[in-house]
Formats: structure tokens, sequence, C-alpha cells
């Protein structure tokens, strides 16, 4: 096993380095999340998609659909 | 000239099966709860005894009851948020009736007392495969209908029903592997510490992933639909999302306190359960306050209460695990009632009453009528289960916290206060009040049942046109 690896499944550093990994990302994703003002306007364009059909409904009775 | 639907049909089938699995789980709930409170009650029949019919209860109600309603909410959300029909073409019925073969499987095979003892994967392994099977075509359809999407953003809803789709595949398969011996029979492959270890990474990710994730989807959808404004803060619900799936993975030791398990692993179990709590209340938070400035609608709306409801019992739940993992609180709730008043906090309280509004809100609209047949009934199921759910639980933590106290207590010479058999004595009137907050909440659903008949009556099965999407 090459001496890096060796190192990395020591319990005693295995632990530490998951500890900043996770710390990290999870900072990185808070920080791509709520920075940004264009990114964030964006972002929060998003929450309309459940509405974005709603006045367009045309019930079509299953029997006419063309894969039904 | 024919126009291009969503395909409802399997939508309708799994919602109807929802209501139907759901009656069934809970039925054969308190049969078990009526066998604790009257122990004599089906004595000399094997395939009703107490060992039979609980896993038969708890898979009725997590795969055939919660899993319907999964799969009907995910087949509708991500048709309806992608703006494309369902892919896949045959490999959608199979889902449908694939996953029916399985519930009636386990019907049949647990009351015969074929089982691996595995809680919550109970099945033996053909009926392993043939669950692993169906669900690797739930995830190419349900891929597939995100790749062919006409809206460019994937909505978060579907986020979430994506983790719970590729993370319940892991764990199924993973938790499953055995070495078969007969047909119904087959050996871990796993030995002693590793497979209570490999147990409870699948156990507590089924609660995480199958009874969380997938809801969080649904409630990502109806609760902003059924309130009839966007989800209050889309920028947390990103954290929520990725906060929450990598937190849970972890959290799976705290099943196994003081147990042969290494000790430092518990420690990681308890402490991811703890920091669960951040991301769990973001997300209630985020689906409560979806309701911000329009409070007076949840006087009115009975499957807005539901959902609202199933929210703050979400919330409740998800505060008391935390608690519970703490190494000392465990050793007394640990082994107790007051984990069977949890796990139902979490059960009825939060994936029951989403599913529920979610197919109150679809059943009108699959069926092409305006509304459910009656809304008063509606509000009545309402009001019903939620005192169903206050009586089970309260009943449940009083218990628990009785017998751990009773468990744990001695005399001043070293020997035990009390003997186990007076702890069970003690513990009847808590039984009866179970059975009781029990059978109301079956009630609600037998009403359910009437209701989403009346709304079918007559009705002719209606699939919405797809238009042409929106910017996004």
């Amino acid at each position: 096993m090459p001496e890096w690896l060796e190192w990395l499944t020591d319990m005693q550093y295995t632990k530490p380095v998951a500890l900043v990994i996770f710390f990290v990302t999870f900072v990185g994703i808070l920080i791509y999340v709520f920075t940004g003002k264009k990114r964030g306007k964006r972002l929060e364009s998003y929450k309309d998609i459940p509405f974005l059909d709603d006045d367009q409904e045309t019930k079509v009775s299953e029997k006419d659909s063309k894969d039904g | 000239m024919q126009q291009e639907t969503y395909n409802y049909r399997v939508v309708r089938q799994f919602a109807v099966m929802t209501v139907v699995w759901g009656i069934v789980g809970m039925l054969v709930g308190v049969i078990i709860a009526a066998q604790l409170a009257f122990p004599t009650l089906t004595d000399g029949i094997s395939w009703l005894s107490y060992g039979r019919l609980r896993p038969l209860h708890t898979n009725a109600v997590i795969f055939a009851f919660g899993g319907s309603a999964l799969f009907a909410t995910s087949y509708y959300v991500v048709q309806r948020t992608c703006q494309a029909r369902l892919f896949g073409g045959p490999l959608v019925g199979f889902t449908f009736w694939g996953w029916q073969l399985i519930i009636v499987l386990a019907a049949v095979t647990l009351p015969l007392g074929i089982t691996s003892g595995k809680e919550y994967a109970e099945l033996e392994w053909p009926i392993d495969i043939l669950i692993a099977v169906v669900w690797v075509c739930y995830a190419v359809v349900f891929f597939g209908t995100i790749v062919k999407r006409k809206v460019s953003h994937i909505y978060v809803a579907n986020w979430f029903y994506g983790a719970f789709i590729l993370t319940v595949a892991l764990l199924h398969i993973v938790n499953s592997m055995v070495i078969p011996v007969t047909p119904t029979k087959a050996y871990s492959l796993y030995p002693g510490a590793i497979d209570a270890m490999v147990q409870w990474w699948y156990g507590h990710n089924a609660v995480g992933f199958f009874l969380t994730a997938g809801f969080l989807g649904m409630m990502y959808y109806f609760v902003p639909k059924q309130a009839g404004r966007p989800v209050y803060s889309y920028r947390l619900s990103v954290v929520h999302f990725w906060a929450l799936i990598s937190t849970y993975m972890w959290a799976g030791p705290h099943h196994l306190h003081y147990t042969a398990l290494p000790d430092w692993a518990q420690s990681v179990g308890m402490l991811f359960s703890l920091i669960l709590l951040a991301p769990s209340w973001g997300g209630m938070i985020n689906g409560i306050m979806t309701l911000s400035g329009a409070w007076h609608k949840l006087r009115t709306d009975p499957i807005l209460k539901f959902l609202i409801v199933s929210l703050s019992f979400y919330g409740m739940s998800t505060f008391e695990g935390p608690m519970m993992s703490i190494k000392t609180v465990n050793a007394l709730s640990h082994y107790t009632d007051w984990t069977i008043g949890h796990v139902h906090s979490g059960a009825l309280g939060w994936v029951a009453m989403v599913s529920v509004g979610a197919i109150y809100f679809l059943l009108p609209k699959l069926f092409g009528r305006p509304a459910m047949y009656s809304t008063r009934l509606v509000e009545t199921h309402f009001w019903i289960a939620t005192i169903g759910v206050v009586l089970y639980i309260a009943s449940m933590w009083i218990a628990g916290v009785m017998q751990g106290l009773m468990w744990r207590a001695v005399n001043a010479d070293g020997t035990l206060t009390y003997a186990f058999i007076e702890s069970v004595e003690r513990t009847y009137p808590y039984y009866y009040v179970r059975l009781l907050g029990g059978l109301l909440f079956l009630g609600g659903m037998f009403l359910m049942a009437f209701n989403m008949v009346k709304t079918m009556a007559g009705a002719q099965s209606a699939d919405d046109a797809i238009h042409a999407p929106a910017a996004h």
C-alpha cells in the first residue's frame, strides 16, 4: 500500500480529513447558494416551476390521448 | 388531432392502491396493538401470531402504503415539473404490477413465517431479487423522464425523489447480500457485528431516504401547489437537500448503542444524528413558512391542514430522534415503547399525513373532478387522524419512560426494584389508549376510501395535455 494511503486509512487521520472535507464542502455550498445577487435571483426563480403550466390545463380523455 | 398527454394511468393506479394498502397495513397494526392489550386474542393460530404479523404490518405500511404513495407522487411530480410524459413505455406499467406482486408475496410469506429476520428487510432472497429488478426499472423511468425534460432546471422535489430512488437501490442490494440455501432460506454474507452494522446502515437510511427524502420531495411540490404560492426559499431547499443526504448516511449506528459495535462507531452515529437536527428543521421551516402571509388558508382547507400538520410532526420527530440518539438518553429509551411512540410520530404524523394530503390533492385531478366528493369528510378525516396520532404517541411516550425508569430502578442492596412482569402490568392502560389511537387513525382511512370511491364514481379517467413549456 502506498505510504499516503496507509496514512489516510489510519483512523486517527481519516477522521479529521473526513471532517475537513465535509466542512469545506458544506461551506462551499453555502457560499455558492447565498452569495451573488444574480445567482440568488436565478435560484429563487426556480421555485415557480410547479406553477408554470397551471393556466394551460386541458383535460384529454384517456382513450383520446396519443399514448393513452 | 391527438395530443400528447401526461401518463396519469399509473399515477391513478398507485394513488388508489395507496389508500387500499394504507387500510390493510394499518388494520394489521391495529390487530397487533390489540394483541398487546389482549395477549390471548389469537392464541393457537400461528399465522396470526404477533411475531408473524408485526413484520407484515411494517412492510405493508412502509413499502405498500408509503411505497405506492411515493410511486404515485413521484411519477406525477416528475412529469409536471419536467413537462414531459413518463419515459419507458411498458416499463412504467411493469413497475406498478411488479410492486403489487411484491406486496402480495410479502403478504403470503410473512404470515407463513418465511423471513430473513432482518428488520424492515424480512423478505427472502427471491423476493429481494424481484424488488431490485422493479426498483431499477423505476429508476430508469424516473431518470429517463428527467433526461427528456422540457424545463431546463430540475426542480428540487425531483432531487429528493432521485436521491431516494438511488439510495434505496444501494441500501437494498448491499443489505440483501446473502448465500441462498433453499428457495425460502438464505444466510447473510456478513458476519456478526458487521452484519448488525450493515443492517442498521440499511435500517436507518430506509427511514432517512424511503421515509424522509422521498416524502420531502412530496412536500416540496404539494405544499406550494395546495397553498397556491411558491416554496418559501429555494436556496434554503438546496442547502436542505445536500445537508440532509450527506448527514443521514452516517446516523445508523445509533441503533446499536451499548452493543458489540466499536464505541467510536456508536459515537459517530450519535454525532451525525445530532447534526441531522439542523437540515431537518431547515426543511420543516421552509415548508411551513411557505404559508407565510396565507395562514388563513389553514382555516378552510383540510388538505393544507394535513400537509402543514405533517410538517409539524416531522419537526417534532426530527427533534426527538437526535435526542434519543444521545447515549445517555438512549440508555433510558432503548427497548421501551418510547421508541414505538417516536417511530409513529414520524410514520403516522409525518409520512401518513403528508401522503394523505398529497393523495387528496391528486385524486380529483386524476379523475377529472373539480374537488373531492366531500370536503367535510376530508376535514373529519383530518381531526380523527390528528387525535389518533396524539393518543398513540402520548401513550407510548409515557409508557416508554415508565418502563425505562422501572427497569433501571435498583434497591440499596443492588437488586432490581421491579420484576420485568411488573412493568408489563403497568403498561396495559397505555396499550388500551394506543389501540384507541390506532383505531381512530384507521377509521380516518376508511373515510378516505369512501370519499375516494365517491369521487371516482362515474368519473372518466382524464389526462392533462402537455403544453409547450414557459421559460426555465
